[in-house]
């Protein structure tokens, strides 16, 4: 118990630190793009004033999206560095400390794509689950072909990857926070934004590693 | 071209017959489009809105009781051949640069007397109610086919609002961390079974620039680019811009010069 405060408080030490450098860094470089300043304000600009404050948020960009956006998804060694170092300290665990849930669930979590459509044509209706939509851009099940290639195929992870801790906590880590490890990934950051839950994360989790799982099996 | 209409007559049934099913798998209307397309032959629904919108172009309408005919998309009163196909443009009337569907509301105003409100109130149609926009983007689009998009943005407001049309491409945020480029800024990539063309390349914008307007099998519906643009905002998470705003503007002249060079073959027909 003990050691687990003590992480905490190293992780929350952490995310500040990487923040408060990261923010000093764009601060400097941001300013190189000519029409970047214009640019944001024109797409501010384009929204509606009278809609509801959450979706106004969703136009704000953390250090992360900043930089990700100036270079262009492929940022140089020392700011994609940077970036994974800060990602990996936002990464937070369920209470009960475990990382392998239920597969059942994670197949459901996995397959779901709705959730999370806002505006006035066509959102989605107010109380959907949000998913992980994770067959968007991955292949898993091998009966699902209705799979995107955005990402690499995840067909039989766990019996490539077998399910060590190291391997079971690397999932869990990389679908809280895919920047983690990859800065600038087009995979979205699950666990960062809580578009799912910590508990969500495990039920993907062992969906990605269970022997019985359908990811493996077939 | 009266055979045109009625094997496109022939289609808007089989459209009908498919219609139910919009929100079914992807997978399911992957076939459907694929069976839609031999059912049709080298027909589609959009001619009919085609021609709608050529009856809408030249009737007297409006407070001003006037028609669009002296309208001016930048080749001058009426001149509607390769209109679309070099738009969006700088207009020195306006000051700004002006996309397709800007242009035509400021001539409804202009022209016909219309206020903005009721020129754009139905800028896209929903089941019972029709769009008199979609009509007449798809008329004017359709007098560009065959000609090849050329968008060079060589005015400085032009080529101002290509960059921002670039950094809007390229500007994540939101709960998924989403841009445009996420999903079309590489090559040979799908998600879920939809193929997404890398529009930053001349051939990935080119292929979809070419085919807009374009009638959606699975909508029912013509849209226009800046229906399919809000669109793709609202797939990325983001909250709906307003129709014409700059950043769909500016989106548009990022896409055409991209595309600048590839000839037109509108309206399309898509999933
Ligand atoms: C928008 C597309 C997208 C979505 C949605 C997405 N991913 Fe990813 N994912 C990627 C990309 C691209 C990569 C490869 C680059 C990287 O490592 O970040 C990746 C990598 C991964 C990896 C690492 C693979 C390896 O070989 O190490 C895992 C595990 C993973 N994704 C799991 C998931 C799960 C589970 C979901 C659903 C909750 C999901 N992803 C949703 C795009 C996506
Ligand atoms: C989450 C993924 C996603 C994001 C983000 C996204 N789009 Fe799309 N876009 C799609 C899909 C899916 C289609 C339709 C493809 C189909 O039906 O085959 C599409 C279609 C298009 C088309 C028409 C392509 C054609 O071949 O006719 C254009 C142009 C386009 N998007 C531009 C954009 C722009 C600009 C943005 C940023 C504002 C954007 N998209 C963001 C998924 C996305």
């Amino acid at each position: 118990m003990n050691k687990k405060i003590a992480i905490t408080f190293l992780c929350v030490a952490l995310t500040q630190f990487a923040w408060a450098e990261e923010k000093t860094a764009s601060g400097k470089s941001l300013s190189k793009n000519p029409v970047s300043a214009e640019a944001e304000k024109v797409f501010r600009d384009s929204f509606r004033v009278d809609s509801p404050k959450y979706w106004s948020q969703r136009l704000e960009q953390d250090e992360t999206m900043k930089l990700c956006s100036q270079y262009k998804d492929n940022p140089p060694v020392a700011v994609r560095q940077k970036i994974e170092l800060a990602q990996k300290a936002t990464i937070r665990y369920p209470v009960d400390g475990k990382l392998l849930g239920d597969w059942k669930e994670g197949e459901k979590i996995a397959a779901h794509g709705r959730g999370g459509h806002i505006g006035f044509i066509q959102p989605d209706k107010p109380m959907t689950p949000r998913g992980g939509n994770c067959y968007a851009c991955h292949q898993l099940a091998a009966k699902e072909v209705a799979y995107g290639t955005i990402g690499p195929s995840l067909h039989h992870f766990g019996k490539i990857r077998g399910n060590s801790d190291e391997i079971v906590k690397y999932a869990y880590d990389k679908i809280y926070n895919s920047n983690a490890f990859s800065a600038c990934t087009n995979m979205p950051r699950f666990g960062l934004h809580s578009w799912l839950t910590p508990e969500e994360i495990t039920h993907v989790v062992a969906f990605l590693m269970d022997p019985e799982s359908p990811v493996n099996k077939d | 071209m009266i055979q045109r209409l009625i094997r496109t007559l022939v289609g808007a049934a089989v459209v009908a017959a498919f219609a139910g099913s919009t929100a079914a798998q992807d997978s399911k209307v992957a076939d459907e489009l694929a069976k839609y397309r031999e059912a049709l032959a080298d027909g589609n629904p959009a001619d009919l809105l085609e021609v709608k919108g050529e009856g809408l172009w030249a009737e007297k309408r409006g407070p001003k009781n006037a028609s669009l005919e002296q309208c001016d998309f930048g080749l001058g009163p009426g001149k509607l051949d390769g209109a679309y196909a070099q738009l969006p443009r700088y207009f020195k009337d306006t000051g700004k640069v002006m996309d397709v569907e800007s242009r035509l509301v400021h001539c409804m105003v202009t022209l016909q007397g219309f206020t903005r409100e009721q020129a754009t109130k139905n800028w896209f149609s929903k089941p019972g109610t029709e769009s008199d926009i979609e009509a007449l983007v798809t008329f004017i689009g359709a007098k560009s086919n065959g000609k090849p998009i050329n968008v060079p943005a060589t005015h400085p407001e032009e080529k101002k609002m290509y960059q921002i049309g670039e950094y809007i491409f390229y500007r994540r945020s939101g709960p998924q961390d989403f841009s445009c480029a996420i999903c079309h800024g590489q090559n040979d990539k799908r998600i879920r079974l939809q193929d997404l063309g890398n529009l930053t390349t001349k051939e990935g914008a080119g292929t979809a620039m070419k085919t807009w307007p374009s009638y959606r099998v699975s909508q029912g519906a013509v849209w226009t680019m800046q229906r399919r643009l809000i669109d793709c905002m609202r797939q990325a998470r983001f909250p709906e811009p307003n129709y014409l705003s700059d950043s769909i503007v500016a989106l548009q002249v990022y896409l055409q010069k991209n595309a600048t060079g590839t000839v037109m073959e509108t309206p399309g027909i898509k999933r």
